[in-house]
């Protein structure tokens, strides 16, 4: 067991050709606002981490069973994973699928790490009632702090594939592609994932989101 | 099959490959995904109950009758169950009886943080605490049979990362435990005090017997590296502890956490330099530790309140954290909650307002709780299910004592009715409570994701049931059929005709809102098509519809109100609102 994971392991990295401490954990902070497929996106995630060998843990934040909340789905992989929370300064990717949930997430990111936005913008009520104001500068703040920003139009290439609901796996597509991930078979996943008569939408959502970032 | 699991799926797994025939529960976070799992395995008769009294009632009777059976709650269930478990410990088991008790350190959905093992020494039952997905599947088959085995009642308990988080599991298959031959035994199944009192003896026996177990049990297991430090973590604190300290300390992991193993612990006290006890909320294993005079470090390092974290663990015993990251100066509006678009409770909630000053709000655990923010700041007390009218009646009392000019109102989720109102009701009719009480009807149990309850009757099995009518309870309870008013809350007019007598009522008074959840599925779909649009040539501006309402279909959008077409589903409170008449309604 050990030693096919070793293998697999050493396989895959390979051929990312990348340097490997196999001590090390990786971890993603999936965040977005409830409705978006955040969901989705991160169950997607782990069946493929777990493919792929690695030891997998997530956490998601369950809440009221009410519309338009923060969601966050915090996910931890690599060879043996203890605490199934991502602390903060601690995650290689915040994969962000409205811009103020990639401020609001941003304490998770390490030094070096991505973030991966969607540029989408959903009110929160506050704002809605005009009690407060959405921040206008997001992106000009982001991209001046930090090293690695990749914003990407998701929802807008979702709608143009016929149903923003597949947003989530453009978000995916850009996720793997970051995170060196994308050698793996992800499309036979995400036929497992979605309904039958959606399948084709979704991968045709994987291929841009690859070719997103 | 390997694969990722909830924490709570996992249970319902091992419930199911344990052989359960049984399980009941009362949804409660973190705990609803337990039944909701089990439910898909046909070979388990499983329900929601009416509140986890019940529930465990009805696990108990199926121990007794010969079955495997397994309640779940959240912790304030086991609090309401209790008066059950613990004569159940003095009967044992038949049947396995295993009784999963979800703790939420953090109070990520509860409104205070109990630790539950507190119960495990006070009711006598044997404990584990699992701290990951694979030991929730397995620590839970293995409860099945230990429960047989000693005859007891067990408690597995958990807390909000274990039954949330998601971790590899792998599964195997079911067991076929045939239902045992009942036979009549009095002197088991009863607890007449002439019975009891042997019985108490016998429970005393059998902790001893538990604690020889728990000494010996791989699920309180050593792991030695280094020497200089030694950790006793449970549940979760283990992966927090081992995350920090890794090989750097040796861990006693307690997965079996009472009786505790004493044994145990002295040696492995006798083989580190020092001792840390990590632990979520009270000092539990401290106390223990240090009552068998053995020095440790623990809660003047940690927090006795809210949850751990590997952060607060690594600054608690002094470690430095290399960790660097970012921040940005972006102010982020909070995603508060609120009301749904279309929310049945806006209506009544939007009426009651108006009394704000000259009533006593007595509150209940639902979605309408969400009352107590503005812009309807309505509820006064909270305390806990069925407390609204209870406290109601106290408030009552006060009011009749002091002659206080403040008039009890009292409202009421139709599930929390059930679990705990009833009784409430009753007491108010027998000592001629004059409060006013708003049972609001959604015909679900909404906060924790549209359960099943009497009002809709719909079974967790699928199956179609009958309809419990709120307005006959009632009256059954003996409210006067002339001081009992049902009404649309989506209807502002009788909203405030009904609100209005309620206010002048010098009787019990019980108005009943009947209105669906507004998520509800079928109710999507009735309503599909049909929301609300602002007429912009008749709208002033003047965004009462916004102010009065807090609806989050409402939108300023270039300075002008808007109603987003996707989230509304025209129950029209605003436009009932709106001074000007400039909001229409569309569809339907």
């Amino acid at each position: 067991m050990v030693v096919q994971f070793v293998n697999k392991f050493a396989h895959s990295m390979q051929l990312k050709g990348l340097v490997v401490n196999m001590k090390k954990n990786s971890s993603i902070a999936v965040v977005g606002v409830g409705g978006q497929g955040t969901v989705l996106a991160s169950d997607i995630l782990i069946d493929g981490l777990l493919e792929l060998g690695y030891d997998v843990k997530k956490t998601e934040q369950h809440g009221l069973s009410q519309r338009g909340g923060t969601v966050n789905c915090l996910i931890k992989y690599g060879e043996k994973v203890y605490a199934p929370v991502v602390s903060d300064n601690e995650a290689d990717l915040v994969l962000a699928f409205e811009k103020l949930e990639s401020a609001r997430w941003l304490s998770k990111l390490a030094k070096g790490g991505h973030v991966v936005v969607n540029d989408f913008e959903i009110h929160p009520v506050p704002v809605k009632m005009g009690k407060e104001k959405y921040p206008e500068n997001i992106f000009e703040a982001l991209k001046e702090n930090i090293d690695n920003l990749h914003v990407i139009e998701a929802t807008k290439l979702a709608e143009q594939i016929g149903t923003s609901r597949v947003q989530s796996i453009i978000m995916l597509g850009a996720a793997v592609k970051i995170l060196k991930l994308d050698i793996h078979d992800w499309k036979s996943i995400i036929s497992k994932k979605v309904p039958q008569k959606f399948v084709e939408q979704n991968l045709q959502a994987f291929e841009l989101g690859l070719k997103s970032v | 099959m390997k694969q990722v699991m909830l924490g709570n799926e996992a249970i319902a797994r091992g419930a199911y490959e344990a052989g359960c025939h049984v399980a009941a529960a009362y949804p409660g976070t973190p705990s609803t995904e337990i039944l909701k799992n089990i439910s898909k395995y046909k070979e388990i008769s499983s329900e929601w109950s009416v509140n986890e009294k019940v529930a465990a009632e009805v696990c108990i009777g199926a121990s007794m009758a010969g079955g495997r059976a397994l309640a779940a709650m959240k912790h304030f269930g086991l609090n309401v169950a209790s008066d059950a478990v613990f004569p159940a410990v003095y009967e044992g088991a038949t049947g396995g009886l295993v009784i999963i008790c979800a703790d939420d350190p953090g109070m990520n959905s509860s409104g205070t943080e109990p630790d539950s093992r507190n119960f495990a020494p006070h009711m006598k039952i044997p404990m584990i605490e699992p701290a990951d997905s694979q030991e929730c599947l397995d620590f839970v088959k293995l409860a099945f049979d230990l429960s047989e085995e000693f005859d007891t009642p067990f408690l597995i308990r958990t807390s909000t990362r274990v039954n949330h988080g998601s971790t590899v599991v792998t599964t195997g298959e079911r067991k076929n435990v045939p239902i045992k031959t009942y036979a009549k035994n009095i002197m088991k199944n009863t607890n007449i005090p002439a019975v009891a009192r042997n019985k108490h003896q016998a429970v005393e026996e059998r902790i001893l017997k538990l604690r020889d177990y728990s000494n010996t049990s791989e699920l309180n297991r050593i792991e030695m590296y280094n020497k200089k430090i030694g950790i006793i973590c449970n549940g979760i604190s283990y992966q927090y502890a081992k995350e920090v300290f890794g090989e750097d300390a040796s861990y006693l992991k307690i997965g079996f956490s009472y009786p505790m193993p004493d044994e145990k612990i002295k040696a492995f006290a006798a083989s580190v330099e020092t001792l840390y006890i990590i632990e979520e909320l009270d000092p539990y294993m401290e106390d223990f530790v240090k009552s068998l005079g053995i020095p440790c470090v623990g809660k003047d390092k940690l927090p006795r309140c809210l949850e751990l974290t590997p952060d607060i663990v690594r600054e608690g015993f002094g470690l430095s954290d290399t960790k660097e990251g970012y921040s940005v100066d972006i102010n982020t509006p909070v995603r508060s909650a609120v009301f749904c678009a279309g929310c049945p409770h806006r209506g009544i909630y939007h009426e009651v307002s108006k009394y704000v000053g000259k009533i006593v709000a007595t509150g209940d655990i639902g979605c309408y709780a969400l009352n107590i923010l503005p812009p309807f700041s309505v509820t006064d007390t909270m305390i806990d299910m069925g407390g609204s009218i209870t406290a109601g009646i106290g408030f009552d009392k006060i009011k009749k004592l002091s002659n206080r000019d403040l008039k009890t109102f009292s409202f009421i989720g139709d599930s929390t009715f059930f679990h705990s109102g009833i009784t409430g009701l009753i007491d108010a009719v027998y000592n001629k409570a004059a409060i006013s009480l708003f049972i609001l009807d959604n015909s679900t149990t909404a906060m924790t994701g549209h359960q099943g309850n009497p009002v809709n009757g719909k079974t967790l099995m699928g199956e179609q049931s009958t309809m419990v009518d709120i307005e006959q309870l009632v009256k059954g309870c003996g409210v006067d059929p002339k001081n009992i008013r049902v009404i649309d809350p989506y209807d502002l007019m009788s909203t405030r005709a009904a609100v209005k007598e309620a206010f002048e009522a010098t009787e019990l008074f019980v108005v009943i809102s009947k209105q669906p959840c507004a998520l509800l599925k079928s109710q999507q779909e009735a309503r599909k098509g049909i929301h609300c649009q602002v007429n912009q040539e008749k709208c002033k501006n003047c965004k009462v519809c916004i102010a009065k309402t807090g609806c989050p279909a409402l939108e300023i959008s270039n300075g002008n109100v808007k109603i987003n077409k996707v989230d509304c589903n025209g129950c029209t409170i605003c436009q009932q609102i709106c001074p000007f008449d400039a909001i229409e309604r569309i569809g339907g």
